[in-house]
């Protein structure tokens, strides 16, 4: 299927494109990216639409068949992953106009953004294990840099700490790519998965994935390796935070450790309950640590920081519940957290961009001065909480559904419970930027990123509106082919043989 | 044997420095010792003992090649780390220029 590398050979290409423009005519470049990112949207559209009738779509770089060439691999999970990835780049993008006019250097930010974009969309379509390293290092090389922009002194000591903790991670996953290939001679993921079955759970099959597991917890910001992100998040630039807290540690984290885990070493809760248990606790370990610490933080943006952590460990908890509510939770919170998340990294944008401050006991009375914003601010933060009919509600009920299915009633309660500390830090940004009277100096947010925060605002209503379709088109076929298991390794090699 | 062992005390040198050194380019040394270590071993992995350079010419014929595949890996990652290592570089000159000083303990700003 010939569109599949389009979704990174198009920002690639973008992104070699955007410095020549920058040259000839800087006025384009902005008009470029987002026809760049929209057309990303239409293409993931059409891949979700081919995937309803065709469980999975292979494309062969350079036509070598797997398991000797790259294959890129192409399913339900794929599709939805890259529909995410470019709802946010778009909304980003559009974002960046006013945002970014008082930076110099433009379109070296809008060349990092279009890299790590390719970056992203390359670790959601790929099947083969080292191009999955390639892909996971230009998103995170470019991450590094968006996260240094501004050079400030706090801008670069974040960037320091955060290319510390990830290069880490990203030579750990290396090392176990290394390890793997010893044992397996193969680096595509559909035969590593035929060797693994044949390997079986030895201490060796442990060792990998629990390397792997290491790269992707530092990757993700699971609690005791997340102190990088509520440094470096918040030190990106705004559209930047919202694409790295939105989607960036979800398909570096999450999308890859939950291919890995189900589809590569063909694990669920039937064959490996201690695995799947380990995996609920650094959820349950996650939303109840970084939830409290963001609790008492005073800055805007890292507050959100710390609630990216907390709400990840969601996400690990429907994972390690892992039947199909528990995963297909977890599929639909990666949607409702990319939207809502997203959706509130841009509304701290727009507040910095009017007043020029993040310290949230400063800012008073922009409820009504930025109405537009302060609105977007709530929808996200009721879709984050929980509340019906917005699509966070429904993501967080299939979890909790799946984790009564499993017998976990106590994890359900808990799970609930946790809320409360969302609802808690979330309302104190409300309490203090938009609820309080005050007479801050504020000017009303520019057009376009109002239009981008509308945008997402729509999307959540929306979609929680229509929760049903989504299950039906996006969620459900993801979760199955999580579910799917080894299949996959089938599915790989029997598409290729009939020319999919 | 002894020579894989190498490799993995080679690795945690690299995050030893890492861990416990506090100047900046301490640390950035101490991530090109990993990313030694990674290479050597991959470069280990392909090796076979007694064979030849993986070029087809008349008379060598594949079964009597060393694995190629890592050495191709090997080549990639060594572009990875170049540019890592020339980003890190780079923000650490950037530091040094806000602060004057490589010490880590002095450049605290952020705090946990």
């Amino acid at each position: 299927m010939t569109f599949i590398p389009l979704f990174f050979v198009l920002p690639l290409a973008a992104a070699f494109i955007i410095p020549i423009l920058g040259k000839i005519a800087k006025s384009l470049i902005w008009i470029f990216v987002t026809l760049v990112s929209f057309a990303l949207f239409i293409i993931a559209l059409y891949g979700v639409a081919v995937t309803q009738q065709v469980p999975m779509l292979v494309y062969k770089m350079g036509n070598w068949p797997p398991p000797l060439g790259i294959v890129m691999a192409f399913d339900s999970l794929s599709a939805f992953m890259t529909l995410v990835i470019s709802i946010l780049v778009f909304a980003g993008g559009v974002f960046s106009l006013r945002y970014m006019s008082h930076y110099t250097g433009q379109w070296k930010f809008y060349t990092l953004y279009m890299l790590i974009t390719a970056g992203m969309m390359g670790i959601a379509i790929t099947g083969d294990l080292f191009n999955m390293f390639v892909f996971l290092e230009i998103a995170a090389i470019s991450s590094y840099a968006l996260v240094a922009f501004g050079v400030d002194a706090e801008e670069l000591e974040a960037s320091f700490k955060y290319m510390v903790m990830g290069e880490v991670g990203g030579l750990t996953f290396l090392l176990a790519i290394a390890l793997l290939y010893a044992k397996t001679s193969t680096l595509n993921l559909a035969d590593i998965s035929n060797s693994l079955q044949i390997i079986g759970q030895t201490p060796f099959f442990w060792m990998v994935l629990g390397m792997m597991l290491f790269a992707f917890s530092i990757k993700a910001a699971f609690v005791p390796f997340h102190s990088w992100l509520p440094d470096a998040h918040p030190a990106a630039p705004a559209p930047i935070s919202s694409l790295l807290s939105g989607i960036f540690i979800k398909v570096l984290g999450m999308y890859t450790i939950a291919r890995l885990v189900f589809n590569v070493f063909g694990l669920s809760r039937a064959n490996a309950p201690v695995f799947f248990n380990v995996l609920i606790g650094i959820g349950l370990l996650s939303i109840a640590f970084a939830g409290v610490t963001a609790l008492s933080q005073k800055d805007y943006k890292r507050l959100l920081g710390y609630s990216s952590v907390s709400q990840v460990g969601y996400i690990m908890l429907g994972l390690g519940i892992g039947n199909y509510y528990g995963v297909a939770g977890a599929i639909f919170y990666i949607l409702a957290h990319a939207l809502g998340k997203g959706l509130l990294f841009l509304t701290s944008g727009s507040v910095v961009y009017a007043t020029g401050t993040r310290d949230i006991t400063k800012l008073a009375g922009l409820g009504e001065k930025m109405s537009t914003t302060a609105w977007s601010f709530r929808f996200g933060e009721l879709s984050l909480i929980g509340i019906p009919p917005l699509v966070g509600f429904f993501a967080k009920y299939y979890i909790v559904l799946g984790a009564l299915k499993i017998g976990f009633w106590w994890l359900a309660v808990v799970a609930i419970a946790l809320s409360v500390l969302t609802l808690g830090y979330l309302l104190k940004i409300e309490n203090n930027v938009f609820m309080k009277k005050g007479k801050a100096q504020a000017k009303k947010a520019p057009f376009t990123m109002r239009v981008a925060m509308v945008l997402l605002v729509v999307l959540i209503v929306l979609l929680g509106i229509g929760f049903q379709q989504v299950v039906d088109f996006l969620v459900g076929p993801a979760a199955h082919a999580l579910l799917r298991g080894v299949e996959y390794a089938n599915l790989v090699f029997g598409s290729v043989a009939l020319g999919f | 044997m002894i020579i894989f062992l190498s490799c993995i005390i080679l690795f945690l040198i690299g995050l030893y420095a890492i861990v416990t050194k506090r100047n900046l380019i301490k640390i950035v040394i101490g991530f090109a010792f990993i990313e030694y270590a990674i290479n050597l071993l991959f470069a280990l992995i392909g090796f076979r003992q007694g064979m030849l350079a993986p070029i087809i010419t008349q008379v060598d014929m594949p079964h009597r090649f060393v694995d190629p595949i890592p050495q191709a890996l090997v080549l990639t990652a060594i572009v990875i780390a170049l540019g890592t290592t020339a980003l890190m570089l780079s923000v650490v000159l950037r530091i040094y220029n806000r602060y004057k000083t490589f010490d880590i303990a002095e450049i605290r700003k952020l705090k946990g």
